[in-house]
């Protein structure tokens, strides 16, 4: 007996009068009580698959072949009426994004019992269930938080009172799209535990969607790879861990650190017996505050030439900030930042100009940090055409050889923003920063934005590129993934203080701190230990 | 709390000074000379009259004191409900505006009311209907409304539902009759403003991921629209509250006019075409008034409405 | 100098695939919607219309005919003739010349004014930017028609006092459009990388801000033309433009309402000709609008 049952699904996407396949060919069961796992990048239809199953396809998505059963109700072709039945009551879904998931204008406790008033049970009798949900779903106080409004919650309760609504209509299956992506490591961890436990308990079925193998492999009976709108791989996450049947998936394993190396997170770099170089960077006793906000406290990072310096935490803990104070975008209330020799703490704009060229910048978001009005060669060359270095003809060809450092095509020249993806952008604004040959590159969370495998691509690109030209990076992240494969030494934040600093590998293998160890416990991968 | 209603309640008075002033300025103060625009506009050749004649009528106008002295003069009558003399009729000004405020006010607030209404139920419709070219011509018909001069819809309502089903008189200021054909021809424009708002509201919230999990939950599509987008659709649109009750306002002045109904508006553009200053200058003051007003009580009742801003974050002047 | 620990990973670069864009495919874009060929084409004629009317009509505006009095629109008069037998269609091309001319002097002064008032605004922040808006504020708060009725009252009637009034009148909502959009692009990673890069403010500006910050504004300007042609055609038709026997198209329909019951044509073409213009104008705005986003 099968909860869900899909047989050769194809859906796809009516734009411009054709439809363009999203999920193609997709064979899929789910017992009651399983939890099953469809992992896959961006564009692999894991999304796609999840829409369709709760019968909420975007305006233009529809079925155009085959067949989904659930709870032995045909949803392919199905009407509104027939789907509706099964939302809530059969199906429940848990969104991506905590923070907009919720209706902004209702109270929390509100939202909860109407979805419990839809089973039919009577206004004042689903409030008092409506507060039990919300306690299940591990919302401490829940008589208070029924009566808040979705803004007076963090992102973790919000997610809490998501999964409290999904509770509340009894379903037999629970849908998670990408449930705790938007929310920080820790905080991820312990609802993914308790959501877990929650579904376990009462012989509620799971569909977990998330484009992270580890996590789904540390929860799911039974994971499903996905790409390109169709299923790569299935099995039990054990077997696909230890022997896996696809070059795709082997390069997932791959990608994800703690995956690769049994369940535990192994430093690229070692430079625990190794004199550390000269700094070019030394941020000492930095203060920040914003109005009342205490944003940094006696905050002391050094970045040693030639080496990468991670900033880790999780967010509102000051990395960024930090980042912004070494850069002269923003300026320290108290403390003293030293680049290369010179102290730059209380410099105008105008006289920290000339030591731009020391220290440049990469930023967070690939679709915002190029100008979509600028080629690609504007973008380059400009760094150079503010510092006037050059002629056009000499500041054309570094831009040739700057696209051949960054691995892009010489044609790429003359595109736009818009005719690329958001690695090939990531890539540019590299090749931007690496125009004026700083001695180093401020790198603000260079891949947080991109799927794993561009992922490693890049962060392949900036260790080739430490290697070859000698540079220093001080490099801000929220993953500690992404710092263990990049960085020789770090500093962990939390609260606007350094809690702990030293190399990746003494931190990561031995930390100190309880805090540390919270979050490279949250880091997903465990299950690859039993291998 | 407290401070938060004073200091709004400032901000308008302070608002509402600054837009007189720049009015007074804008009558007083640009190069014409009021005296020989009154005489220009009276047929009186200025040369025919003795400078003692030009003199007395002058003092009789208060326009031979400085611009400053009379702007003081003129801004403490305002606050004691003197707006002056006019200067075709040589009656007070605000008996002028009393005599006339009646009419505008039923219509402005009938049109205000029916625009809110049809607006509304437009945009409810155009964003809830799914039939596809039903949907396009309700999300079009806005823009149409929009398009069309408010003289050319009085016009066209005249000729059809006067002079061709003789429903409604062409004109007048008295009963109910005529005072559909003016309230219709408001109503188009400011609905027409409003719906168009609404519907890109209401299309944006219903893109929010909270509709999805509203719908995920297992309620209808009406229940959704109800209890989920309708609020937040319509609280952006509140603000725009001001903007249809000052459109309501100022199109009296064109549909008074078309069907030659005695109210403030057909005062305006009769004192404007006499350029009688202090006349124009009172409608002026009137409509900002009423415009700062309505957008005061908006702000003050924001707060109530949405309970993501509380009346402290409001800033200040 | 370092312990390479582990390989680096070697993988395939994924398909990355590459959208059509720029000019070429708005262009193609663009020619696939007929409503919005319809609409350009409509505006285009208006426009010839307004600088070369003899083009496109063989009758003199201002040549009287009593024998041809008042004919419906036909063959011969495609708008029919009014009560002195003038040909309406080519009173109502010549009036283009005048309206669109005052239309384009009201755009071009809230342009000025707008554009100035909103850069400044969103640029320099601060107490500048309190003052400006303030002051916007304080043009918002008298209804734009009633502005421009103070300023006719000062200036005095006929086309270009018109033309200022309106113009003043669209300023505030210009200023407005341009300074959120100076201060959306002012605070994107691209400028501050550019500001990383040692650019200057000035070349911030120039180079980053402002043509990313034009699309919305020339989306407004070609909506506020709309407006302005409203608003104008409003003064005229309450007696404020043009003196006689010149006619704005606002001074046509008003000057036809007296006959309504015997020749409706006098008032409710011309009344057609601008409602389609200013239709055409708003469909190509909320085109630009949906292409741009």
């Amino acid at each position: 007996m099968t909860l869900v049952s899909i047989t050769g699904l194809d859906v796809g996407y009516l734009r411009r009068r054709q439809v363009h396949p999203a999920v193609t060919g997709l064979d899929l069961n789910v017992a009651p009580g399983e939890v099953v796992a469809i992992v896959g990048e961006s564009g692999s239809g894991k999304t796609t698959t999840a829409n369709a199953l709760i019968g909420l396809l975007p305006a233009g998505g529809r079925i155009t072949a085959g067949s989904a059963i659930i709870d032995g109700v045909e949803t392919a072709g199905a009407g509104e009426r027939t789907l509706r039945r099964l939302r809530g009551s059969v199906v429940g879904l848990i969104p991506q994004d905590p923070m907009v998931g919720l209706n902004p204008t209702q109270r929390v406790g509100h939202q909860v019992a109407e979805a419990v008033t839809l089973r039919g049970v009577a206004k004042p009798a689903a409030y008092a269930e409506a507060i039990t949900f919300l306690e299940q779903a591990g919302v401490p106080d829940p008589e208070l938080r029924a009566r808040q409004y979705p803004h007076e919650l963090s992102g973790g309760l919000r997610q809490r009172a998501l999964i409290a609504i999904a509770l509340a209509g009894r379903p037999k299956l629970i849908i998670a799209d990408e449930p705790t992506s938007a929310l920080d490591v820790t905080v991820q961890k312990r609802i993914l535990d308790h959501l877990g436990g929650l579904v376990r308990d009462r012989g509620i079925a799971l569909l977990i969607i998330t484009h992270d193998l580890a996590v789904a492999a540390d929860r799911a009976d039974r994971v499903v790879v996905m790409r390109h709108g169709r299923k790569v791989e299935e099995g039990d996450p054990r077997a696909i861990l230890r022997d896996p049947a696809q070059a795709y998936t082997r390069t997932l394993i791959a990608a994800a650190p703690r995956l690769a190396h049994g369940g535990r997170v192994v430093p690229r770099f070692d430079v625990r017996d190794q004199p550390q170089p000269a700094p070019i960077l030394t941020l000492t006793g930095v203060g920040k505050t914003f109005g009342t906000f205490r944003a940094l406290d006696d905050v002391s990072v050094t970045v040693p030439r030639g080496r990468t310096h991670a900033l880790v935490g999780e967010s509102g803990c000051g990395k960024t900030t930090t980042l912004r104070i070494a850069l002269g975008l923003e300026s320290a209330t108290s403390g003293s930042v030293v680049l290369d020799g010179t102290e730059t703490a209380d410099l105008s704009w105008r006289a920290f100009r000339p030591l731009r060229r020391k220290a440049q910048l990469v930023h967070q978001d690939p679709f915002a940090t190029l100008d979509p009005k600028f080629t690609v060669g504007q973008s380059i060359t400009e760094p150079l055409q503010s510092f006037r270095v050059g002629t056009r003809r000499s500041r054309q060809a570094r831009a040739r050889e700057l696209l051949d450092q960054v691995a892009l095509p010489v044609s790429y020249l003359d595109r736009l923003p818009s005719e690329l993806s958001g690695g090939q952008r990531q890539r540019v604004a590299i090749a931007r920063a690496l125009a004026l040959e700083p001695d180093l590159i401020m790198l603000d969370e260079p891949v947080s934005a991109l799927d794993v495998l561009v992922q490693e691509q890049i962060l392949g690109l900036l260790a080739d590129l430490q290697r070859d030209l000698g540079l220093s990076y001080l490099f801000v992240s929220h993953d500690l993934a992404v710092v263990a494969s990049l960085a020789h030494t770090v500093s962990v934040m939390n609260g606007g203080r350094v809690v702990e600093d030293g190399p990746v590998a003494t931190v990561f293998t031995n930390p100190a701190s309880e805090y540390t160890r919270e979050l490279i416990d949250a880091i997903p991968g465990r299950r690859a230990d039993a291998l | 709390m407290t401070r938060y209603v004073v200091g709004r309640v400032l901000q308008a008075a302070v608002v509402l000074w600054a837009a007189y002033t720049l009015t007074f300025a804008i009558l007083y103060l640009l190069p014409s000379d009021p005296m020989q625009l009154q005489l220009a506009a009276a047929g009186v050749q200025e040369d025919s009259l003795t400078p003692e004649q030009l003199a007395g009528m002058k003092a009789a106008f208060g326009l031979d004191r400085s611009v400053g002295a009379q702007y003081w003069h003129h801004l403490t009558g305002v606050l004691h409900g003197d707006f002056g003399i006019s200067l075709t009729t040589r009656q007070p000004v605000t008996d002028l505006i009393g005599a006339r405020i009646g009419p505008t006010l039923q219509l402005s607030a009938a049109a205000a009311v029916t625009a809110l209404l049809f607006g509304s139920v437009l945009a409810y419709l155009a964003t809830f209907v799914r039939l596809g070219p039903l949907r396009v011509l309700l999300t079009r018909l806005p823009a149409v409304g929009a398009s069309f001069p408010q003289f050319f819809i009085a016009l066209f309502l005249i000729q059809f539902f006067s002079f061709q089903l003789g429903w409604f008189p062409a004109t007048g200021t008295e009963g109910i009759a005529a005072l559909v054909m003016p309230v219709l021809t408001i109503a188009v424009l400011a609905s027409s403003v409003l719906a168009q708002v609404l519907i890109k509201s209401f299309d944006e919230t219903l893109r929010q991921p909270y509709i999805v999990t509203a719908r995920a939950k297992g309620l209808s599509r009406s229940a959704v629209h109800l209890k989920h987008a309708l609020r937040n659709a319509a609280l952006p649109a509140m603000t725009l509250l001001g903007v249809i009750i000052g459109t309501a306002v100022t199109s009296s002045i064109v549909t008074e006019t078309v069907f030659t109904r005695e109210g403030v508006g057909r005062l305006a553009q009769e004192a404007v075409l006499s350029q009688d200053v202090p006349v124009v200058l009172a409608v002026v003051t009137l409509a900002a008034t009423v415009f700062v007003l309505v957008n005061l009580i908006v702000d003050l009742l924001y707060p109530l409405l949405d309970p993501r801003i509380t009346a402290g974050e409001g800033t200040l002047l | 100098m370092t312990a390479q620990v582990v390989e680096p990973v070697v993988v395939d670069a994924p398909t990355e695939t590459r959208e059509i864009s720029g000019l070429r495919a708005t262009t193609a874009q663009l020619i696939r919607r007929p409503l919005f060929l319809i609409a350009a084409a409509w505006v285009a004629f208006v426009l010839i219309s307004a600088f070369r009317p003899g083009w496109f009509t063989g009758y003199d505006p201002y040549a009287t005919d009593p024998a041809a009095a008042m004919l419906p629109p036909g063959a011969d008069h495609l708008f029919g003739t009014d009560i002195y037998g003038r040909d309406l269609w080519s009173r109502v091309l010549h009036g283009s010349a005048l309206t669109i001319r005052a239309t384009l002097i009201a755009l071009g002064i809230a342009g000025v004014a707008g554009l100035g008032l909103g850069i400044v605004s969103g640029f320099f922040a601060g107490i500048t930017d309190s003052i400006l808006m303030r002051f916007v504020d304080v043009l918002l708060a008298i209804p734009g028609l009633l502005l421009a009725l103070s300023i006719v009252t000062a200036l005095g009637y006929g086309t270009l006092p018109v033309a200022v009034a309106v113009g003043v009148g669209i300023v505030p909502g210009f200023a407005r459009t341009t300074r959120a959009e100076v201060l959306r692009v002012k605070t994107l990673p691209y400028v501050e990388a550019a500001r990383a890069g040692g650019a200057s403010w000035a070349r911030v500006l120039l180079r980053h801000i402002l043509p990313n910050a034009w699309g919305p504004v020339a989306v407004l300007a070609v909506l506020d033309a709309g407006v302005a042609i409203i608003a104008i055609a409003s003064l005229s038709f309450l007696g404020f433009g043009a003196a006689p026997p010149a006619a704005e198209w606002g001074t046509l329909i008003a000057d036809g309402r007296n006959y309504l019951i015997t020749s409706w044509w006098l008032s409710l073409l011309p009344g057609v000709f601008v409602a389609l213009l200013v239709l055409s104008l708003n469909h190509l705005s909320k085109t630009f609008q949906e292409l741009s986003r």
